[in-house]
């Protein structure tokens, strides 16, 4: 019973094939838009997001320099009801570097929760150059770590990160930096730090974040040289960046560190709170559209079905004078809603898919981000999937009204008002 | 000898019409059909034969009293009862022929048997083409049904009323848009299927001609049998 209305359904659209070729059209269109939309927006989002976030560790551990939150003053003495002149036991003899490094990384290593570790050590300097001194920062990192878990080696823009480690002394230096020391790689440039060591680095590369403020201050050597410029020993690290299977946990997860190792945690959701509003909102408005071409697309559907349905009263009225029920007739006119909603979604997947093909060959060419050279496609499934199911859906509320209408023919009227 | 079932019986049928005023079109219609009649229900224009005859159909829900079909009320069934009623046990003619015109001449006599499924779709195709045979329009089973003349069409059409071997085949005008050769050969149809195969039949005419060569004519009148 089932197939013979879809025969008939399937014969109803032949026959009018173009009419039933407009609508799908219509919703091929409106699916198409949906997809490249949002697996551009979405490609933009997620490069923008890793502009900040792939390089952002999800927890950081860190020693802040901050005064004792127990001042003397106020252990045995009511603070509600009395008021301090003298709160000011400054930071003194705070360390600088985590207590237990060697420690806490290696129990890190050993949590399943945790990708990879990678530990810094960062200290202020100053570039000489000429008779000139620039304030920079001198990042000790461990170049491995920091290109698998942090894409460090992406944002190298001349020569290679991992020279770090083979060459003894080398730098990477920020954009900014060599361009005010007017360095090229294989120049040496001098260094003097807070203390007044000083040091000759070798740059083996250059560094580029695409963010100009923090290219014209930060460099980059290994961990060791940073140790050996500072005199310490060769567990002092000033900073674990760790990186999480999953990145929802990093709240959770900071706190739990924070409280066992007595360090500052910081994780990455309170660090970065702007980038997932961004990035929410931009998804907000790719959704918005798309599902307005769509609802577009189902008023087209519902005059195409709402003109068959007047067009074709003789035929409801003699289906339904040869034993076929309401529900037959309606089920009739909703399989041809569905089939367009079908077909013209499936063709809109394909041609959708085809666009960001096509945009992702786009030259895209920015200074600002040297590993990106064509523009940013999201090629994510899920929008695939909303889409089919939206196409799905919008078809059925748009066949609902006229095949209702389509059910209710009365075939005494259509038969007798000849 | 026994008396047997009708195979339609209506009882006390009344029916009014509301727009634009309230008229009565049909008043107390009683009647039976014994299986195998060729009846004919005849009047002028507007009597309410063809009222009646949709009643009879039970296309029409929309009356009082009480219609019986194999000593079954079908009054006050659901929508889709009613529909395997019609698919099952009633055979249509129109005057305006209706076929659908998406489909070949041999879909539109298949489908209401593809519709109640008792068949295999290779049976229901041979059934058809017998059927076509009958009629003979076998040559054309495989035409679209518009391509074909209004006296070909109704012949179709008959096939089509015919194909689940219903209770009656209802007629409502069947000749009323032929001409005078195809309606005799409308009528030598009929004609045949009753004496031939015991078909029950009941046509709403205004042709008396046709009506008096029937077995058996009911006359109506302004909403009333006579």
């Amino acid at each position: 019973m089932v197939r013979v209305n879809l025969d008939i359904a399937k014969s109803l659209m032949t026959a009018r094939w173009q009419q039933t070729g407009i609508a799908a059209v219509g919703v091929t269109f409106s699916i198409t838009m949906f997809i490249a939309l949002l697996g551009f927006m979405n490609g933009l989002n997620s490069m923008l997001d890793g502009l900040i976030i792939n390089r952002t560790a999800h927890v950081r551990l860190y020693n802040d320099i901050s005064p004792t939150k127990n001042q003397p003053i106020a252990i045995g003495t009511d603070s509600t009801k009395e008021h301090h002149f003298i709160h000011s036991l400054k930071a003194t003899s705070v360390r600088k570097d985590i207590y237990n490094a060697p420690q806490i990384m290696q129990a890190l290593r050993q949590d399943k929760r945790v990708t990879g570790i990678a530990p810094r050590l960062s200290a202020q300097i100053l570039y000489n150059a000429g008779s000139i001194d620039i304030t920079g920062v001198l990042n000790g990192i461990e170049a491995d770590a920091e290109s698998n878990l942090f894409h460090f080696s992406d944002y190298i823009s001349r020569g290679e990160a991992k020279d770090l480690n083979s060459i003894p002394n080398a730098v990477i230096l920020g954009k900014g930096v060599a361009e005010k020391l007017l360095v090229e790689p294989g120049d040496v440039v001098q260094v003097t730090t807070s203390l007044g060591n000083k040091l000759s680095l070798k740059v083996v590369a250059f560094f580029q974040s695409g963010i100009a403020e923090y290219d014209k201050v930060q460099s980059f050597v290994s961990i060791e040289t940073v140790q050996k410029l500072l005199g310490v020993s060769k567990s002092y690290v000033s900073d674990i960046q760790v990186k999480l299977t999953d990145i929802t946990l990093a709240p959770a997860y900071a706190k739990e560190l924070s409280a066992v190792y007595q360090v500052n945690a910081e994780d990455i959701q309170t660090a970065n709170e702007q980038f997932e509003t961004g990035s929410f909102i931009r998804s907000l408005i790719s959704y918005a559209v798309g599902i307005t071409l769509l609802i577009v697309a189902g008023f087209g559907i519902y005059n195409i079905l709402n003109m068959m349905i007047y067009e074709k009263m003789d035929t409801i009225a003699i289906l339904k004078a040869t034993g076929f029920s309401g529900a037959d007739v309606r089920s009739i006119f909703m399989y041809i809603a569905l089939s367009i909603g079908l077909v013209g979604g499936l063709v809109g997947l394909i041609i959708g898919y085809v666009l960001l093909r096509i945009i992702d060959t786009i030259p895209f060419v920015t200074a600002a981000l040297p590993t990106i050279n064509t523009y940013p496609v999201d090629y994510n499934p899920v929008y695939f999937f909303i889409g089919i199911t939206f196409s799905l859906i919008t078809t059925a509320l748009a066949g609902f009204f006229p095949s209702r209408k389509a059910s209710i023919v009365d075939p005494v009227t259509i038969i007798r008002g000849k | 000898m026994i008396k047997t079932e009708p195979i339609l019986k209506a009882n006390g049928i009344e029916k009014y019409f509301n727009d634009p005023v309230r008229v009565k079109v049909l008043d107390n219609i009683c009647f039976e059909i014994q299986k195998g009649d060729f009846v004919a229900i005849t009047g002028k224009s507007g009597c309410g034969k063809s009222t009646l005859l949709y009643i009879l159909s039970t296309l029409d829900t929309d009356y009082d009293g009480q219609l019986w079909l194999e000593g079954k009320l079908t009054s006050g069934k659901t929508d889709k009862e009613l529909a395997l009623i019609r698919n099952q046990k009633i055979g249509f003619v129109f005057q305006f022929h209706y076929l659908l015109n998406e489909f070949t001449v041999l879909k539109n006599v298949m489908l209401p048997a593809l519709k109640l499924g008792q068949k295999s779709k290779e049976e229901i195709e041979h059934d058809a083409i017998q059927n076509l045979k009958l009629l003979g329009m076998d040559q054309k089973a495989l035409k679209n049904a518009n391509q074909l003349s209004g006296g070909e069409k109704q012949r179709v059409a008959i096939a089509r009323a015919l194909i689940n071997q219903p209770l009656i085949i209802m007629g409502d005008e069947p000749t009323g848009n032929l001409d005078n050769k195809n309606t005799d050969i409308v009528y030598d149809i009929f004609k045949e299927l009753s004496t031939t195969f015991q078909q029950t039949l009941l046509i709403v005419t205004h042709d008396q001609e046709f009506a008096a060569k029937t077995h058996r004519t009911l006359v109506m009148e302004d909403g009333r049998m006579v």
